[in-house]
């Protein structure tokens, strides 16, 4: 006698077939889920924190880098004239400048203003009684239009500036602005590692939560395999129920973080006109939230492939 | 439609639970295994169904020679075994027909093949009106007509039980013998390991003996030693 056929052989039902079969096993893990409310709220709170912590930080890493470039663009070039150039060529020459379209404002600060500011600045005012004459040259602070400038485009202003016959050199002061963001690159990869070591902690959690429904199903498992059960179909349910885990946790931090966001938007705004500025602080983009799920599915896959790799081989049918 | 030759099973412990067993049973036949404890019929069908594997000889069921059947051609191979077990082994979180179903779900079946077919398996052992049931409001003998109808709600070529009337008192055991007997009677092929050996010979069918993992006799049956 030969073995009957057992499985449906046209293609159309076998992926009819296939397709209940994967929702099957996912209604199954979502209500096994749900049977357990406590255990699940339990660990995908777990998960949630997990996911959030790495979530918040980023948020707070791109809103200061906002702030950084904002502050960035609005810092102003010095122009410092050579000593020879008179009051009235320098004055032509903000005249001149401030038809720039890329510039928003000129202030002529002629040497008798730079040194009465260094001598109130420095404190090293007797010293410089006893120079004879000025040594300080005159200088044209350039506001710049922060709109026209991005990329390389604030570099290149400033070599058109030192290439002015009048110029002695143009200074960008930006070096606060520059540590601040290099700050801001030490803090990035911080956030990276941080990220990595709590996606390894809820690779454990959901690998953990896994391996105790394996063994809990001990029996169950046991009686599909000997009634033929395929190791896919074992598998599957405790696939889907890794991913419900990862992305229900997923959903949770995305909760945890807009609330979060929504507590800070007041004060922020409150700080932000302190200083006159138009700044918001701003949630997760839905990009953003798309991939935050993503990671909590993939994370709840990976943990519980794992696990059922490592648990389902142990179990062999009584 | 099983067939052994020489074979040995010896577990990882040492122990030897079958040495050199020798034994044919046909296709549609009945056959009873018998002997004391730890005389080696649990394992025998254990290795029927490919629970355990022999470590020396041949076995062939139903044209396919045991030791090439591994990996993913282990579940198509048991999808043509039917096990019932003296412990029932249901699942009690499940309803009697979810029981029962598990088999054909198992295999894939569509939902409106799979009531159809569990529902006439529970009909076959008088058990319909209780599908909904959870198995722990049955009484012993129901939960047994359970695991009976779940092994061969998917039709196998080979029904194996081990013990099925332990538990039971005289009356309910050779009704479930009957019960067997129909299953045999439409062409599955039954083994039953039992060492109830008043009532296996009122049922008129070969009796394999086993001692100490040998085959003793094998009264009325075809092969053996």
């Amino acid at each position: 006698m030969t073995a009957r056929a057992r499985l449906p052989m046209d293609p159309g039902r076998v992926v009819t077939a296939w397709l209940s079969q994967h929702i099957q096993a996912l209604l199954y893990s979502a209500g096994q889920m749900c049977r357990n409310p406590l255990g699940s709220l339990l660990t995908t709170a777990v998960i949630g924190i997990s996911l959030a912590l790495p979530a918040a930080f980023y948020l707070v890493l791109a809103n200061s880098e906002r702030v950084a470039s904002a502050w960035g663009g609005a810092a102003r070039v010095t122009l410092f004239l050579k000593m020879d150039v008179t009051p009235e060529r320098a004055q032509a020459l903000a005249t001149s400048l401030r038809g720039h379209p890329r510039v928003l404002d000129v202030r002529v600060i002629s040497p008798d203003e730079a040194l009465a500011e260094f001598r109130r600045a420095s404190g090293f005012g007797d010293a410089i009684e006893q120079l004879e004459e000025n040594p300080l040259p005159a200088a044209l602070l350039i506001q710049p239009d922060n709109a026209r400038f991005g990329g390389t485009a604030m570099e290149e202003f400033l070599a058109a500036m030192r290439a002015l016959p009048e110029a002695d050199t143009a200074q960008f002061d930006r070096q606060w602005v520059q540590r601040l963001v290099a700050l801001l690159n030490i803090l990035h990869r911080a956030v990276l590692i941080l990220a990595a070591l709590l996606a390894l902690a809820v690779l454990l959690i959901i690998g953990n939560t896994i391996r105790l429904s394996i063994y809990n199903r001990r029996t169950e498992i046991e009686i599909n395999m000997l009634f033929g059960a395929t190791g896919a179909f074992i598998q599957r349910p405790f696939l889907y129920s890794g991913i419900l885990h990862g992305l229900v946790g997923a959903l949770l931090a995305w909760l945890l973080v807009s609330g979060a966001v929504r507590l800070l938007q007041g004060p922020v705004a409150e700080l932000a006109g302190l200083y006159a500025s138009e700044f918001v602080l701003h949630g997760l983009a839905a990009e953003n939230v798309v991939k935050l799920l993503g990671i909590g599915g993939v994370l709840g896959w990976v943990g519980s492939w794992l696990a059922v790799q490592r648990h389902l081989r142990d179990i062999t049918p009584l | 439609m099983i067939h052994f030759t020489d074979v040995h099973m010896r577990y990882t412990s040492g122990a030897e639970a079958l040495k050199r067993v020798n034994l044919s049973i046909d296709k549609g036949a009945m056959a009873f295994v018998t002997g004391r404890s730890g005389a080696g019929k649990s394992t025998l069908l254990r290795l029927i169904a490919l629970i355990e594997r022999h470590t020396r000889g041949q076995i062939i069921v139903n044209g396919q020679n045991l030791e090439r059947v591994t990996g993913r051609r282990i579940p198509l191979y048991r999808r043509n075994i039917g096990f019932t077990f003296q412990e029932h082994r249901l699942l009690y979180d499940r309803t009697v027909f979810d029981n029962v179903a598990l088999p054909l779900v198992v295999s894939g079946h569509r939902y409106q093949d799979i009531r159809r077919r569990v529902q006439a398996a529970l009909d076959k052992v008088g058990l319909l009106e209780k599908q909904k049931h959870l198995p722990i409001a049955l009484s012993g003998g129901e939960q047994q007509r359970v695991g009976i109808a779940r092994a061969v709600v998917h039709r196998p070529a080979v029904l194996l039980a081990d013990e099925p009337t332990g538990n039971l008192d005289p009356i309910l055991s050779w009704d479930t013998m009957k019960l067997f007997e129909q299953f045999n009677q439409v062409g599955v092929t039954v083994v039953i390991a039992s060492h109830d050996l008043d009532m296996i010979r009122r049922m008129r069918k070969p009796i394999i003996t086993l001692r100490e993992g040998r085959i003793l006799t094998s009264a009325g049956g075809e092969g053996g030693e």
